[in-house]
């Protein structure tokens, strides 16, 4: 098993392209880290320097306190899930989970032809470990079909096996479910947690979709344009976002943003005024900053409230349902418990938790301001 | 009942160009069997009349083989069947290895001056062959390779520019991440070509054997040119000295006998590799 140390890792193609900017991330051993983030964020990038799929532009990758810039992927100890499986068509579902093992042996190839008792021992014992593999994963029916007789969600259990067998010291994965459909998507989850707790392997995750990045994670890596915006537990993450856009991305539905300005421990903005709670903030800002609200920090209903809205739409979810609201210029979404009383354009009144609201330097980028809880 | 028609008009047509196309194969069939003064005749009369045995020689194809090819009675044949499957077989076995490797070269490693050598590769195709006939012959007589197989075999080694364009243009279309896949699992290049690719192209792959196969098998100039000797006779110039041999086309029977029966590996070859052809010419794509 190994750690992994990235330091200030940068991949710049010859185009001038920079995909990854100094990267400097500590993943401990046996960790579940997620990196996530929206696409062409450089988080598969990363993925593919540290298995050794994409030169290294800048600082080093280790793994396991070894430098491994220069070293070939077959040589890194690391086993990869695809998106797309990425099985060998032509083989079958047992020697395309063998293959990998097939040119570690020690008797292999042409020396092997001279060595027949080695060789049979060591292709008996790669025979057991694939049944043994494929019987925790419930791929043993399938052992001798080929990849297109499969479907979809078993070849993905055989892409998994074909990592498990090798017993790496480092599992990858870029976005291994997304082209499953969701009921699958989440059986496949739980299947990869209880891989994971079984293995106690370090295992690194790309996906785009923040709320399988949240199940999964030990923690989390949020990255965009190649930068690492914030690196946590998924609580930390959605609890104390770094800045505004990791406040964007994690939680469904996105959280509330308005601009407008703070004078006198009062929020004011977007047609809104909304008091802070006194205390909260240790070092609270004059001037102009950005409101962060989640949806469900946000209460609604047809008679009681602090601020006169129009309701604009009702999604409704089954036990809960999200309400599009129109307060003045300000557009805000609220995700509260099913209430008859709304009706889609009719008028409502809603108020805003300022105690669990978020503040946020101006701008897209905007650094959450530090609060009382860190 | 307009199907049934358009049906009909397309197999009249497809029997009448079958038909076009068999006749030359069929009055070979028959003169071969014929007598040797009726296969005389047939020859300097020609007509449909001519394409028609009505008591077939079946001696002639033995006696063919017996005298085909200079020195002792009967070696003839079978040398020069030795010598053409011992050619044909090794410049298959290249083409088809040094085609794909440098076909995976050219599709999938990135290198300095990749594209340039490739249409530097693609350029050697125009060039027709008679051009570079004459250097060719000089250089491989500075090697000392004349009147050996080598000059035949040994090109077949370093790849055709037709097929590697064939082959990059398969091998681009197998998924990344299958040869990534390959690489984690242990793989270098050689091993991504031996395990991963050439399985893949199969389809390709038949093409190209087929092609060489025949090309080779049937290859006339080269052979003339670089073996001297009558030992080292391919069939496609053992043919052409047993005609010499008799002044022109005295024994046109036995002729037609021994190249119909030169024909023979071709034919079974394509009809074993039919369905692989087939589908290699009718799809481009790996299906993951």
């Amino acid at each position: 098993m190994a750690s992994i140390t990235l330091d200030r890792v940068s991949k710049t193609y010859p185009g001038g392209v920079r995909a990854v900017h100094e990267a400097s991330l500590a993943f401990a051993d046996g960790e579940f880290v997620v990196l996530v983030g929206p696409s062409g964020c450089g988080k598969s990038t990363l993925l593919r320097m540290v298995a050794g799929l994409e030169t290294i532009t800048g600082g080093a990758v280790s793994i396991g306190g070894r430098v491994v810039n220069d070293v070939p992927p077959k040589d890194r100890d690391v086993a990869m899930v695809f998106q797309n499986y990425a099985l060998y068509p032509h083989m079958t579902v047992r020697r395309n989970m063998a293959f990998g093992l097939l040119r570690r042996r020690r008797h292999g190839g042409f020396a092997g032809l001279f060595r027949g008792a080695e060789r049979r021992t060591e292709l008996a014992a790669i025979d057991r470990r694939v049944d043994e593999v494929a019987r925790t994963l419930g791929i043993e029916p399938y052992l001798d079909r080929l990849p297109r007789a499969l479907s979809g969600g078993q070849r993905q259990r055989v892409a998994l096996g074909r990592a498990l067998v090798r017993d790496p010291q480092v599992f990858l994965f870029d976005e291994p479910l997304s082209n499953l459909d969701a009921r699958l998507r989440i059986e496949m989850r739980a299947e990869i947690r209880e891989m994971h707790r079984r293995t106690g392997a370090t295992m690194v995750y790309v996906t785009h979709d923040q709320e399988e990045a949240m199940t999964l994670a030990d923690r989390m890596v949020v990255m965009r344009g190649g930068v690492v915006q914030q690196f946590g537990t998924p609580s930390e993450c959605y609890g104390r976002p770094a800045n505004r856009f990791v406040a964007g991305f994690v939680g469904t539905p996105v959280m509330n943003f308005v601009d407008g300005s703070v004078a006198g421990g009062t929020f004011t903005g977007g047609g809104l005024s909304l008091a802070l709670p006194a205390g909260r903030w240790p070092a609270l800002p004059a001037g102009p900053v950005a409101l962060g609200v989640r949806p469900d920090r946000i209460r609604v209903s047809a008679a009681q409230g602090d601020v006169a809205v129009t309701v604009r739409a009702i999604e409704r979810l089954g036990d809960r349902m999200d309400v599009v609201l129109d307060a003045g210029a300000t557009r805000l979404v609220a995700r509260i418990e099913n209430d008859d009383a709304l009706v889609e354009g009719g008028p409502a009144r809603a108020t805003l938790d300022g105690a669990s609201a978020h503040l946020f330097a101006p701008g897209e980028d905007g650094v959450r301001i530090a609060d009382a809880g860190g | 009942m307009r199907r049934t028609t358009g049906t009909i008009l397309a197999y009249a047509l497809l029997v009448g160009g079958t038909l076009v196309f068999l006749y030359p194969l069929w009055w070979m069939v028959a003169v071969s069997l014929k007598t040797p003064d009726a296969a005389q005749a047939a020859t300097v009369q020609g007509g449909f009349a001519s394409a028609w045995v009505s008591d077939p020689q079946w001696g002639n194809y033995p006696e063919a083989l017996r005298e085909m090819g200079s020195g002792e009675k009967g070696r003839g044949f079978l040398d020069a069947l030795a010598n053409s499957v011992v050619v044909t077989v090794l410049t298959t076995l290249g083409t088809v290895l040094s085609s794909s490797l440098v076909g995976l070269a050219f599709a999938r490693i990135r290198f300095r001056g990749s594209r340039p050598m490739f249409l530097v590769m693609l350029g050697t195709m125009m060039l027709p062959a008679q051009v570079t006939m004459i250097p060719l012959f000089i250089l491989f007589r500075n090697l000392g390779w004349v009147d050996t197989f080598l000059p035949l075999v040994v090109p077949a080694f370093f790849a055709n520019a037709f097929f590697v364009f064939m082959y990059r243009q398969f091998i681009a279309q197998v998924p990344e991440a299958l040869l990534e896949a390959a690489r984690l699992d242990g793989q270098g290049w050689l091993g991504i070509w031996w395990h991963v690719i050439l399985p893949l192209t199969r389809p390709v792959t038949a093409i190209t054997a087929v092609f060489t196969f025949i090309g080779t098998w049937n290859d006339f100039l080269a052979p003339l040119i670089y073996l001297q000797s009558d030992e080292q006779a391919t069939l496609s110039v053992a043919l052409n000295s047993f005609r010499n041999q008799y002044g022109g086309i005295t024994k046109v029977h036995l002729l037609m006998a021994a190249s119909l029966t030169t024909m023979v590996p071709c034919i079974l070859l394509f009809m074993a590799a039919q369905r692989q052809f087939i589908e290699g010419l009718g799809k481009g794509a790996v299906k993951g």
